[in-house]
């Protein structure tokens, strides 16, 4: 009993470490769906775009919503916001701290994803290779508009026959990847300013607040927890008295209908016992019988 | 006993994360198992279509009904559903609930079958290659070529070997854009299941959060009496083979010592416990009868109450005061030669 509770106090008292292994987990996913993604432009005049902004933008904010549905915290916030005020008021810094927590984490994975895809270059390249000014290459500067927008398509697909051989193709590429990673690792830089300095200067507005905030919001945490915890074992203490009451009053009939006198004075006392006077393979028959076509009423109260 | 409780409600109280830990280990299963199917598409017009949404939609609906069956609730279930109502009332919404979350894990593995099959492209590309838009992506007015011919050339557009129609339409054209369009569907059938995830899961505190917690203890209760009850007839089924194989020894000890006529050894004071489990047979020869007799001639499954210990030992000398119809035995007639 003490280590099961042991355990469990230490899964309680580490909740905020539980998640962040989950964010962790999940960015590391984000990371390795990338990596195994068959990235495969289309390399068609209007489809490029779709395609190209569809894969930066769209698994990202897959993986928002999958952050917030694996984090045990927004069922909590959300119970809570949307509980009947009863005798405990209800306090609104808490609910909001607790927003805020969830969605900064549940931000990391699609963020991972949007940086890593920009620093990789292929979905900006496949996106915008169709937006390029053909003027600056020199490959694309002498023909119909047409024909440019349909090879400036191509550009993405290096094994096409019109572009295999083609300097200007892999001009372009350049051209496109450095903007791509240009604009990575700005978005990397500003987001990690942004987090250093929140973290630096959230102790000067209001400390106080902001403990108060993060006590109670743990605190409703462990108390869901600990409910669950209690309705489970009293769900087992119900379910061994109605079964012990079960077979009390089948051995009470048996009595009622066998004329069998009451022992007196039995030799192996701890195993009778355990019989509960059912002792022969028809009464036991009848009790399994019983048990399937009649359940007892959930009503321990008479024990 | 106390270390079987603890285990068991550390189980109970996990087991949900047990649940998950079996539906995480079928999606990757479902993944593991599309990586390692071999995709064969048959290149030829009507059999293309036939085979890709096949293989589309048939292991999913395999994958979902082996989730149901790997859920050790189901039986629980049906056996709940199908119950006469005898003296406890019996609860829609409990029964709902068990159903809806069993359904719930099961769609996980085929979800990731569809979102998989269809990211990776090969299903659609073999599916729909004969729908490929000529007129766009190639040369349409290719001459010499009826409706069904051409068909016969997209058909193995899949079949990069076998393909002759590359002055009609480029093979790698037609399987990049094939290829968006499998993947451009993938990725909304993926953002579409979160989104019913979240709504399913978000929506629930805001409207029904009381008969939520209602149907979710009374779930864990049936299951719990369920184990509890096994656990119980399990105890008895071992107490009664206990006293029932006592009982056989005590009356094949009783039948010998009658036979021989003489009483039955009475374990010496200072022999301990070790005599006394000896029950009375003490040599080869009887033991060699126990064993046999065991085996061609088990005791019925009725315990009859114990005779009170008597004076000597005598079978029978002294009546007991309370007198129960105790079934007459057969007593086997043993001559002695002695």
């Amino acid at each position: 009993m003490d280590r099961f509770r042991m355990i469990f106090q230490y899964f309680q008292s580490n909740s905020e470490s539980v998640m962040n292994g989950i964010c962790g987990l999940l960015a590391l996913a984000s990371v390795k769906m990338y990596t195994c993604f068959d990235f495969s432009c289309p390399c068609l005049p209007r489809y490029n775009m779709a395609y190209g902004l569809g894969i930066m933008f769209v698994p990202p904010v897959t993986l928002f919503i999958c952050g917030l549905i694996l984090n045990r915290q927004s069922l909590v916030m959300l119970e809570e916001w949307r509980r009947p005020q009863g005798r405990r008021k209800k306090d609104l810094a808490v609910i909001r701290y607790m927003c805020s927590s969830i969605m900064q984490r549940a931000m990391v994975a699609p963020v991972v994803w949007i940086v890593v895809t920009l620093l990789d270059g292929k979905c900006l390249i496949c996106a915008f290779s169709g937006s390029v000014d053909p003027e600056k290459f020199v490959g694309f500067a002498n023909a119909s508009p047409v024909q440019v927008q349909q090879l400036l398509a191509k550009v993405p697909c290096k094994d096409d026959e019109l572009m295999r051989n083609n300097t200007s193709r892999k001009a372009v590429s350049r051209y496109l990847r450095c903007w791509s990673q240009a604009l990575g690792w700005s978005i990397l830089l500003i987001l990690i300013i942004a987090a250093f300095l929140a973290r630096w200067l959230r102790p000067c507005f209001n400390q106080a607040t902001l403990l108060q905030a993060r006590h109670w919001s743990n605190y409703i945490d462990i108390e869901q927890k600990i409910f669950q915890e209690t309705c489970c074992e009293h769900s087992r203490l119900f379910a061994h008295k109605c079964i012990l009451h079960f077979f009390e009053s089948m051995r009470q009939e048996i009595k009622l209908h066998s004329f069998s006198l009451p022992r007196e004075g039995e030799g192996a006392e701890g195993e009778e016992d355990l019989l509960q006077g059912i002792t022969d393979q028809d009464q036991v028959n009848k009790l399994l019988k019983m048990w399937y076509y009649e359940k007892p009423p959930l009503d321990v109260s008479r024990v | 006993m106390d270390k079987f409780r603890m285990i068991f409600q550390f189980l109970q109280s996990n087991q949900e994360s047990f649940m998950n830990g079996i539906c995480g280990i079928m999606a990757l299963a479902s993944a593991q198992m599309y990586s390692a199917f071999d995709f064969n598409c048959p290149c030829l017009p009507h059999y293309n279509l036939a085979y890709g949404l096949g293989i589309l939609l048939v292991p999913p609906f395999i994958l979902f009904l082996l989730g149901f069956v790997l859920n050790n609730n189901i039986s629980m279930l049906a056996e709940e559903w199908r119950r006469p109502q005898g003296q406890r009332g019996k609860d829609q919404a409990v029964l709902r609930y068990m159903f809806c979350s069993m359904a719930q894990r099961a769609m996980i593995a085929p979800a990731v079958w569809v979102s998989v099959t269809l990211l990776d492209g090969k299903c659609i590309t073999c599916a729909f290659c004969t729908s490929v838009p000529v007129e766009t992506l190639g040369n349409a007015s290719h001459p010499g070529l009826s409706q069904g011919e051409m068909k016969r050339v997209l058909a193995r557009i899949p079949c990069k070997e076998i393909y002759d129609g590359q002055e009609l339409i480029a093979n790698e054209v037609a399987v990049r854009y094939l290829r968006c369009i499998s993947q451009a569907l993938g990725w909304c059938f993926v953002l579409l299941m979160t989104t019913l995830a979240f709504l399913v899961r978000s929506l629930r505190p805001c409207f029904t959060q009381a008969a939520f917690l209602k149907s979710r203890y009374w779930s864990h209760y049936i299951d719990i009496e369920r184990k509890l009850f096994d656990e119980t007839c399990a105890e008895h089924a071992r107490s009664f083979a206990k006293v029932c194989i006592q009982q056989f020894f005590e009356g094949m000890s009783t039948d010998l010592a009658a036979t021989r006529c003489h009483p039955p050894r009475k374990a010496p004071a200072d022999g301990g416990e070790a005599a006394e489990k000896l029950l009375g047979i003490t040599d080869q020869g009887t033991m060699n009868m126990a064993l046999k007799s065991w085996h061609r001639c088990k005791p019925p499954l009725h315990l009859h109450p114990p005779a009170l210990p008597s004076g000597n030992g005598w079978a029978g000398e002294g009546q007991p005061p309370a007198h129960p119809p105790v079934p007459r035995r057969e007593r086997a007639a043993y001559y002695s030669r002695v």
